[in-house]
C-alpha cells in the first residue's frame, strides 16, 4: 500500500481546499434558508411559470418552503458541480501525472506490477470522494442543527449516496482516460465533468435529447424522485456502475501494456 | 553466470528505429560498459531490461528470468539510476529515500544514512529545491541502499561535480567487489575506459562491438606524434591527422620500419608512439565507413 499511503499525502492539500470550499458553500445555502424560507411560496409560483427553464434545473417539481426541497436545488447544483469537477480531476490526473511530471520511471522501476499500481491509485481516488462526502454529509447536518431544522432523512442519504455514485463514475471515466493521455488532463477532466453537467440540463429541456440521461451521471443524481418518491433511479445507476467499471477495466488494460517514454 | 542476456532484442516506435537484433551477454560480478552517444539506443536497451517499455520481438533475460514473465522479481534486486533524476517535488529528500526502500519492502535506513553522509546529502531538502547534481545524488542514494545485485545507470554522472563523481564511482566499485553486477551507460568515454571491465559500443540501434575495454583498444594502429615537422610527409599512409605549428600527430597502421626511415631524413625534436585513446577507437566506429583502424 505505499503507492496508496504516497498519493494520499500528496493529494491531501488539494482535497482539503475542495471539501472546504464545497462545505462552506453547503453551510452558507443551508444557514439562509430559515430567511428565505417566507419569500419561497412566491418563489414555487414563479419557478411553476418558468417553464422549461425550472425543468432544466429541476426546480418545477421542488417545494422550495422545505428544507429538503431547497437543499436539493440550491445545494444540490453546488454539489453537482463542485465535486463532479473535483472528481473528473482527481481522476484525469491518478495516471497520467506520473508521466507528465516524468516521474514513472522512478516509480515503474520498483518491483511493483503496474496492476498493483493502478489498482491503489484508483482507491486512492475512491477514498478521497468517500472522505469528501462524509464530511460533507456532517456540515450539512450540522448546519441544520444550527439553524434548528432537520432534514428528511430518507431522501437526505438517498441524494448524497447518488451524488456519490455520480462522483464514482466520473472519476472512473476519468481514470480511464488518464490511461491514455500524458498532457493536457487536466483541461480534458474539467471539459468532461462540464460536458455531463450540460448534457443533463439539456436532457431536461427538450424531450428529444431525452436520451442523454442515458449517458451522464448527473441525470440520476439530479432526478427529483429522489425527494419526490424517495427513491434512486435505479437503471440509470445500474448503467452508470457499468460504465465505472468499463472506465476501471480500460485503465488496467492500457497501463499495464503501456509504453513508459 | 549471464546476468543480462538478450537475444535479437527489437524495439521501434512505429517507423522510427529503436534497437535492432540486440545480442547482449552481462556476466556476473562484471563492470559493464555500454558506449554510444545520443540516440544510439541506449536508454530504449535499458528502458526494454526494466520493462517499461515492451519490446517488439526478441527477447531478454535477467538473472536467468524473462524480463515479461518475472519483471516484479527481477526489479526487486535491481538498482536504477535514470538519466534524469526526477522525483516527486514536494517530498523531501529523506521521504523519497524512505518510500523507495518502502517500495522494496526492505529497511534501508542504516545504508542510506551513510550513502547521505558520503555523497554530503541534506534529507531535510524539499525535491523541488535541490539543484541537478543533488537530485542526482538522491538517484544515487535510491539505487544502491538496498545492495541490488544488478546495478543499472543511465548517463549517471551528468550533473555530478568531479569530486562526487569519484566518490560515486568508488561506491561503484566498493558494489562491484561485493560482487553486484554494474552496467553502465555513458557516452563519456573516460569513464567506461577507467572503471569498465568489458563494453559494448551500440550505434543506430545495433551492437557493433563487444569486448574487453582492453582489446577494444588494442589495434595496429599507433598515435604517432612527431615534434619539429607540422605537415605530413607524402609517403606515409596516416589517418586522423593533427596539425599545428609546432608538431603534427596521426593515427598509422603501416611498416612501422617505414616511418622511422621516413622521421630519419626530417628536422625531428621527438617523436611519441602510443596506443590509440578509446575514444578514438570509438570515433572510428562512428565513422561512415567504420573500417578498421
Amino acid at each position: 500500500m505505499t503507492v496508496y499511503i504516497k498519493e494520499i499525502k500528496q493529494s491531501f492539500k488539494a482535497w482539503c481546499i475542495w471539501t472546504f470550499a464545497i462545505s462552506f458553500m453547503l453551510m452558507m445555502c443551508v444557514l439562509i434558508f430559515p430567511e428565505t424560507k417566507g419569500q419561497m411560496e412566491s418563489l414555487n409560483n414563479v419557478f411553476a411559470n418558468m417553464g422549461s427553464f425550472s425543468s432544466a434545473f429541476g426546480l418545477d417539481e421542488l417545494n422550495f418552503g422545505e428544507l429538503m426541497g431547497f437543499y436539493k436545488t440550491e445545494c444540490g447544483n453546488t454539489l453537482g458541480i463542485g465535486s463532479g469537477l473535483f472528481s473528473a480531476l482527481i481522476g484525469i490526473s491518478a495516471l497520467s501525472a506520473e508521466e507528465k511530471e516524468h516521474t514513472a520511471e522512478f516509480l515503474l522501476t520498483h518491483p511493483v506490477s503496474r496492476f498493483s499500481v493502478v489498482m491503489q491509485k484508483l482507491l486512492s481516488v475512491l477514498t478521497q470522494i468517500i472522505f469528501m462526502n462524509i464530511v460533507i454529509i456532517g456540515i450539512a447536518l450540522l448546519s441544520s442543527l444550527i439553524i434548528g431544522e432537520s432534514f428528511e432523512m430518507r431522501p437526505f442519504f438517498l441524494m448524497h449516496m447518488a451524488y456519490i455514485i455520480m462522483q464514482t463514475e466520473i472519476a472512473c471515466i476519468c481514470f480511464g482516460i488518464s490511461a491514455f493521455i500524458r498532457r493536457g488532463s487536466v483541461g480534458a477532466g474539467l471539459g468532461i465533468a462540464v460536458l455531463f453537467y450540460f448534457m443533463n440540463i439539456i436532457s431536461n429541456i427538450t424531450e428529444k435529447a431525452d436520451f442523454l440521461k442515458y449517458i451522464t451521471p448527473y441525470a440520476y443524481a439530479d432526478s427529483s424522485s429522489i425527494i419526490s418518491e424517495s427513491r434512486l433511479e435505479m437503471n440509470l445507476i445500474c448503467i452508470g456502475i457499468l460504465i465505472s467499471a468499463f472506465g476501471i477495466l480500460t485503465a488496467v488494460l492500457k497501463y499495464t501494456k503501456k509504453d513508459i517514454l | 553466470m549471464a546476468i543480462i542476456k538478450t537475444e535479437n532484442l527489437t524495439k521501434s516506435y512505429g517507423k522510427s528505429r529503436g534497437i535492432i537484433n540486440l545480442n547482449l551477454k552481462v556476466n556476473e560480478g562484471e563492470f559493464f560498459g555500454f558506449i554510444g552517444p545520443n540516440g544510439a539506443g541506449k536508454s530504449t536497451t535499458i528502458r526494454t531490461l526494466l520493462g517499461l517499455i515492451s519490446p517488439t520481438s526478441g527477447k531478454a533475460e535477467i538473472f536467468g528470468k524473462d524480463i515479461s514473465s518475472h519483471k516484479t522479481e527481477i526489479l526487486s534486486d535491481i538498482g536504477y539510476m535514470p538519466s534524469e533524476a526526477v522525483f516527486y517535488n514536494r517530498m523531501k529528500v529523506k521521504e523519497v529515500i524512505e518510500f523507495s526502500a518502502k517500495m522494496r519492502k526492505k529497511n534501508c535506513s542504516a545504508e542510506s544514512e551513510k550513502l547521505c553522509e558520503r555523497l554530503a546529502l541534506d534529507t531535510g531538502k524539499r525535491i523541488e529545491e535541490l539543484s541537478l547534481g543533488n537530485r542526482k545524488k538522491v538517484s544515487i542514494v535510491c539505487a544502491v541502499q538496498h545492495k541490488p545485485r544488478l546495478c543499472i545507470l543511465d548517463e549517471p554522472t551528468s550533473g555530478l561535480d568531479p569530486l562526487m563523481q569519484k566518490e560515486f564511482f568508488d561506491i561503484l566499485k566498493e558494489l562491484n567487489s561485493e560482487g553486484t553486477t554494474i552496467f553502465l551507460s555513458s557516452h563519456v568515454l573516460s569513464e567506461i575506459q577507467k572503471n569498465c571491465s568489458r563494453t559494448a559500443i551500440i550505434k543506430d540501434g545495433r551492437i557493433i562491438a563487444t569486448d574487453s575495454v582492453e582489446n577494444l583498444s588494442r589495434t595496429n594502429a599507433k598515435r604517432v606524434t612527431i615534434h619539429g615537422i607540422n605537415s605530413l610527409p607524402e609517403n606515409l599512409n596516416a589517418k586522423s591527422v593533427e596539425k599545428t605549428s609546432d608538431y603534427i600527430s596521426f593515427l598509422y597502421s603501416d611498416d612501422i620500419k617505414k616511418l622511422l626511415e621516413t622521421a630519419s631524413r626530417l628536422p625531428v625534436n621527438d617523436i611519441t608512439i602510443t596506443e590509440p585513446s578509446l575514444e578514438e577507437i570509438f570515433m572510428h566506429y562512428y565513422e561512415k565507413d567504420g573500417a578498421e583502424i
